[in-house]
């Protein structure tokens, strides 16, 4: 029987698929409307001192004539909506929802605030509370968000008194806008923090627009940088996840953020060491209907792996996750490809003669309908994936390892004790 | 398990020769298919679609690899789903109101994607559904089609006791004996049936025919309620048609889908209707090799009950019409050798050494007066549930509806179980 119920620094909620602190959680409404759908867990839209946003407020970084954005940003800032009317909602949800989480994004500048906000929000019966150091526009002029998650000090200092002050569990959003995440963990981990979660967004600018000559979102004649998020973002955030999970001085539990659209991307967070995802983006391009898919996806997953539990995959690619030095250098892989299933569109040749290292031609022979079929120098081949990645065919082309290879040996083991390495291949 | 006597179809049979019309997609083409649609909300297709199967989720799925899921979602609405998905008019129904078509871009391909996710989960055996505890309620189903497989199932599910009365040897109705080869061969409506029945404890009685084997006041006494999913009757006829070589549509269909069908010395066939058992008769015709074959019908192609979509298709295939005709009579000692036909032009024969009857099947309601069921020319009448005027007896399929698609049959079938049960255990019924 399997079980998704999920524990995050002490929020448990009945699956590991939040909403994070976003548009998609802006009002009770929403976020009722959201459990009904299935998500286990909202992060509130933060809560902080009175703002006004602009209009408008979005963009999106879409590819060719994709539908679908690869990238998406807002300038949006906290919530504008009043501070009463949002603790009446949570304390309404929390009523109709007592076992899914919620959790309030907070952010103000005083320990006088920070203690105030605290307060009403236990009050109102939060389960947990996120505190966003990680808002890259904006609010950051002020010296809040990314101001406070770049600075480890500040972050360290203001996540104590946020713990001295609450009863209930703490987590730290972090700004992937820094160079190293592993000092701000420490600092969120040094306040006493009952976790993190990353990613908030990406400081960016979406595009500009090129016949009026502004950036975009255009807020009358002038812009702003706004924070990137969506599918691209994905690759960063992951990585920064499993930066934090394997750091053995870094013990806290992960909220994975950043892109997240299906079950897919939640399992990559969870076995890079997420034990919960949230969910932005991809709620606000096709609503909150997306999370019957996740839940299934997920369970499937689980059954075809045979874990009972979300916290037993949980860190599970964490020990693939090493130094270039370790990697085998005796490891060899050519491509292989498919006349059966080979279309001849050539996507590999091309890419391999420029943009590699000129091992696949295209053949002499012809199919029986006339494709002529691209033919891979093994001798030649250094294993990059480019043709494979480049192929629009599933299966077509493989990554196949070379047979009888020397022992495994990294670039550490050479250095140290001369282990051997095979002949480089592509080198002329 | 209910199984099929085995062999439960010959192994040589005249529908055996014919290949999908839409081919089944393989992974990349589903994949670049679902990626394509555009998940819409409050979405068209829903709408369009008799049993309301929610496309974009599933479709979405598919997008994800969560097949199974993605089949989950179609047989939650529609538990025929795999041979709806091929037998379903897409072009008339889901597919025709996909909104891409408003923008200029060709739609998404519904029923195929629909194909790819059920076929996998029939032939995987993934089930999703489980019987429900028994409630010591009795269901007696009439007939063993379409309607009559999503009534029974629903019920399962509510833990009824449900057994299908079919008069023949094998249950499955139409989608068996009916669709067009093109579509949907016997053997996948027969794996989809399997697979349907896997839910257990449904009781398949073959070769009993109610009203002749047994009587309808006994079926009545001992169930609770009972489902008439008797579809229609035999093929309509036209005087002279005793001649050899002339036969009801559905009569032939179904020789030609379970056995075979002797063309030999055919060159020209003739197919008398205008309906799309007639035009399903004239693509297998053409498509068993009949070098010329005729449609006869007695308006013009504005006129005619068959889809527009399908009849292009006919055309392409080489398919010729006779419209604004009325057949008088055959040509032929013994055998026949034309249609005696009259027009605007006056009098003339179209010549055939095959001739089918695609003019309506007869209705079988009548049968059912003397139960105090009331009729309509031998349709049953119902409410919108499939309520008979007797209460604990429904209907659904074409014996209500006088011969529609088989997803009509599904949503009939199931909107007359929720019927059903709401009314044996005791949430009445208005």
């Amino acid at each position: 029987m399997l079980d998704l119920t999920t524990n995050t620094g002490g929020i448990i909620s009945p699956n590991p698929f939040w909403l994070a602190s976003a548009p998609p959680t802006n009002s009770g409404g929403q976020i009722e409307r959201a459990f009904d759908a299935g998500w286990g867990g909202a992060v509130w839209k933060t809560l902080g001192s009175p703002i006004q946003n602009v209009s408008s407020r979005f963009g999106a970084n879409k590819l060719y004539g994709n539908i679908e954005p690869l990238g998406f940003n807002n300038i949006e800032l906290i919530t504008d909506r009043p501070l009463e009317t949002n603790f009446r909602e949570i304390y309404e949800v929390k009523k109709k929802y007592p076992k899914h989480a919620v959790i309030v994004s907070l952010m103000v500048e005083t320990r006088e605030e920070w203690r105030e906000i605290i307060k009403r929000s236990i009050d109102a019966g939060a389960d947990g509370l996120e505190l966003n150091f990680g808002c890259p526009h904006g609010m950051c002029e002020r010296g809040m968000g990314s101001a406070v998650g770049q600075e480890p000090k500040i972050n360290e200092r203001i996540t104590s008194w946020a713990k001295e002050f609450s009863t209930i569990p703490v987590l730290v959003k972090l700004t992937p806008n820094v160079s190293n995440i592993l000092p701000h963990g420490m600092a969120a981990q040094a306040g006493g923090a009952d976790g993190v979660s990353l990613i908030n967004t990406i400081k960016s600018i979406i595009g500009v627009d090129i016949d009026r000559m502004v950036l975009e979102p255009r807020v009358s004649n002038l812009s702003t940088n706004g924070g990137y998020c969506g599918p691209a973002v994905k690759p960063i955030a992951l990585f920064m996840t499993g930066e934090l999970g394997r750091s053995p001085d870094f013990r806290l539990p992960i909220s994975g953020i950043g892109g997240i659209s299906t079950w897919r991307d939640a399992v990559e967070f969870l076995l890079l060491g997420a034990s919960s995802v949230q969910v932005c983006t991809a709620v606000m391009l096709h609503g909150f209907r997306i999370v019957e898919d996740m839940i299934e996806g997920l369970e499937e997953y689980m059954r075809a792996h045979q874990f009972d539990r979300v916290d037993q995959l949980v860190g599970r690619a964490l020990p693939s996750f090493s130094e270039w030095g370790n990697l085998d250098l005796n490891y060899d892989t050519v491509a292989k490809i498919d006349r059966t299933s080979c279309i001849g569109c050539n996507r590999c040749v091309v890419a391999c003669q420029d943009g590699a290292h000129q091992c696949i031609t295209v053949g002499a022979e012809l199919s029986e309908s006339g494709v002529r079929f691209p033919v891979v120098d093994e001798s030649e081949c250094v294993g990059c994936n480019l043709c494979q990645i480049v192929c629009p065919v599933p299966s077509c082309i493989t990554m196949e390892s070379v047979a009888d290879p020397l022992p495994p040996a990294s670039w550490n083991d050479h250095v140290a004790h001369g282990a051997q390495l095979r002949a480089k291949k592509g080198v002329h | 398990m209910w199984k099929l006597p085995a062999p439960a179809l010959e192994t040589s049979r005249s529908e055996s020769v014919f290949e999908d019309y839409k081919a089944p997609y393989d992974d990349q083409q589903a994949a670049a298919e679902a990626s394509r649609c555009l998940y819409c909300y409050d979405a068209p297709c829903i709408k369009a679609c008799p049993t309301g199967i929610d496309i974009p989720n599933f479709i979405r799925k598919i997008a994800t690899g969560n097949v199974k899921g993605s089949a989950r979602t179609i047989f939650s609405a529609n538990i025929l789903g795999a041979s709806c998905a091929r037998v379903c008019p897409v072009e008339v129904l889901c597919v025709g109101d996909c909104v891409y078509t408003d923008a200029g871009i060709p739609p998404i391909q519904i029923g195929r994607l629909q194909r790819y996710a059920t076929d996998k989960a029939v032939a995987a055996d993934w089930r999703f559904f489980e019987a429900g505890p028994d409630s010591g309620k009795r269901v007696a189903l009439v007939g063993a089609g379409p309607a009559s497989l999503a009534a029974a199932h629903e019920l399962r599910r509510h833990g009824h006791a449900v057994t299908l009365f079919e008069k023949g040897t094998i249950p499955g109705g139409l989608n068996v004996t009916g669709v067009a080869p093109y579509k949907l061969r016997a053997e996948d409506a027969l794996a989809e049936l399997e697979w349907v029945l896997g839910i257990g404890g449904i009781e398949v009685v073959t070769n009993t025919e109610i009203g002749k084997d047994r009587s309808w006041a006994s079926l009545g006494e001992e169930h609770d309620a009972v489902f008439l999913g008797v579809g229609l009757g035999p093929d309509r006829s036209l005087p002279g048609a005793d001649i050899g070589g002339v036969h009801g549509a559905v009569a032939w269909i179904e020789e030609m889908k379970l056995g075979t069908v002797s063309l030999a010395g055919v060159t020209h066939a003739a197919v008398i209707g205008g309906g799309n058992t007639a035009l399903d008769c004239v693509r297998e015709l053409l498509g068993l090799g009949v070098p010329s074959v005729t449609m006869v019908y007695r308006g013009d192609a504005t006129k005619m009950s068959g889809y527009a979509h399908e009849w292009d298709i006919a055309k392409k295939d080489g398919a010729h019409a006779v419209w604004n005709a009325t057949p008088v009579g055959f040509a032929g000692a013994g055998q026949v050798t034309g249609v005696r036909c009259t027009g605007a032009a006056g009098a003339f024969e179209v010549p055939a050494q095959l001739v089918l009857l695609a003019i309506g099947q007869s209705k079988l309601g009548d049968q059912l007066a003397g139960l105090g069921i009331r009729t309509d020319g031998g349709r049953i009448l119902a409410d919108a549930d499939g309520a008979t005027s007797r209460p604990g007896w429904y209907v659904g399929g074409d014996a209500a509806n006088g011969g529609k698609e088989v997803v009509n049959a599904v949503a009939e079938g199931k909107r007359a179980a929720a019927a059903i049960h709401a009314f044996i255990t005791g949430g009445g019924h208005a």
